[in-house]
């Protein structure tokens, strides 16, 4: 009687081992990125910080390559269009990065297969500052800025 | 109610898909005009989209994303009539989504 316990209670542990093995191999838990919601990387202060929060670095090579579409006077910046295009293969992520805002990263977009190296979105900028675009593919990291003038700010009241 | 409006446009090989959503993307430091009171902190954290289940782009977004954000982006290896679903998630854990057809 004891043993017959002692085997059902053996069955079940190894039955609940077997469902936690699956959760931590990613089976049973499609959406582990929302988790991941870097938000040391939105709080940083500074680019460099947000980057290194980010990435784990912020050592970043100059590219021509890419290339920013912004307005060079933004009226509002509230509402201020900006796109990114990466002509790198192999990117796995673009950031837009707004220099001088309190909090400088604006978004981060992981590209998935067969992504084109190209976003567009609108951001928020507080005052004229540089727009980065931080792109990463096969491990390394490209950067490429564009002034943008802010004559009216979007992030305060 | 539907907060998203989605396309995706197959020119070539290349698909483009542009999405609006409707959010009031609050940063947390702006204040009501009428009470004085600080608007807290309100925006989408999240946006995924995949083609047929499978994820093509996931953008991560801080609160300096503008108020009912616009979002593109292009990928291959779409063929017409394939799904598209796109997904947001915010800060308050309320969400949405939807799908479309390549086109």
């Amino acid at each position: 009687m004891i043993n017959m316990k002692r085997r059902t209670f053996l069955k079940g542990s190894v039955a609940a081992g077997a469902v936690g093995a699956a959760v931590s191999a990613g089976l049973l838990t499609p959406r582990v990125v929302l988790a991941a919601w870097p938000s040391a990387a939105f709080e940083a202060k500074s680019v460099d910080s947000a980057l290194d929060a980010l990435m784990g670095s912020h050592a970043m090579e100059n590219s021509d390559k890419i290339s920013i579409r912004a307005p060079d006077i933004a009226e509002n910046g509230a509402v201020v269009p900006v796109s990114v295009t990466a002509p790198m293969s192999g990117i796995d992520t673009i950031s837009i990065i707004a220099e001088k805002n309190a909090a400088p990263l604006t978004a981060a977009f992981k590209l998935g297969k067969g992504a084109e190296g190209y976003v567009s979105t609108r951001i928020k900028m507080g005052k004229t500052s540089n727009v980065i675009a931080v792109v990463k593919a096969g491990g390394k990291m490209y950067s490429a800025s564009k002034e943008v003038k802010v004559t009216i700010g979007g992030c305060g009241g | 109610m539907a907060t998203i409006k989605i396309r995706a446009k197959l020119q070539g090989d290349e698909t483009t898909v542009k999405a609006l959503i409707q959010h009031p993307m609050d940063t947390g430091q702006v204040k009501d005009k009428k009470t004085g009171k600080l608007i807290p902190a309100h925006f989408i954290q999240e946006v995924n989209c995949a083609l047929n289940g499978n994820n093509v782009m996931t953008a991560l977004w801080g609160p300096a994303v503008s108020k009912n954000p616009y979002l593109s982006f292009k990928f291959k290896g779409a063929k017409a009539g394939d799904t598209l679903k796109l997904s947001w998630v915010d800060n308050k854990g309320e969400s949405d989504s939807i799908e479309t057809q390549v086109s």
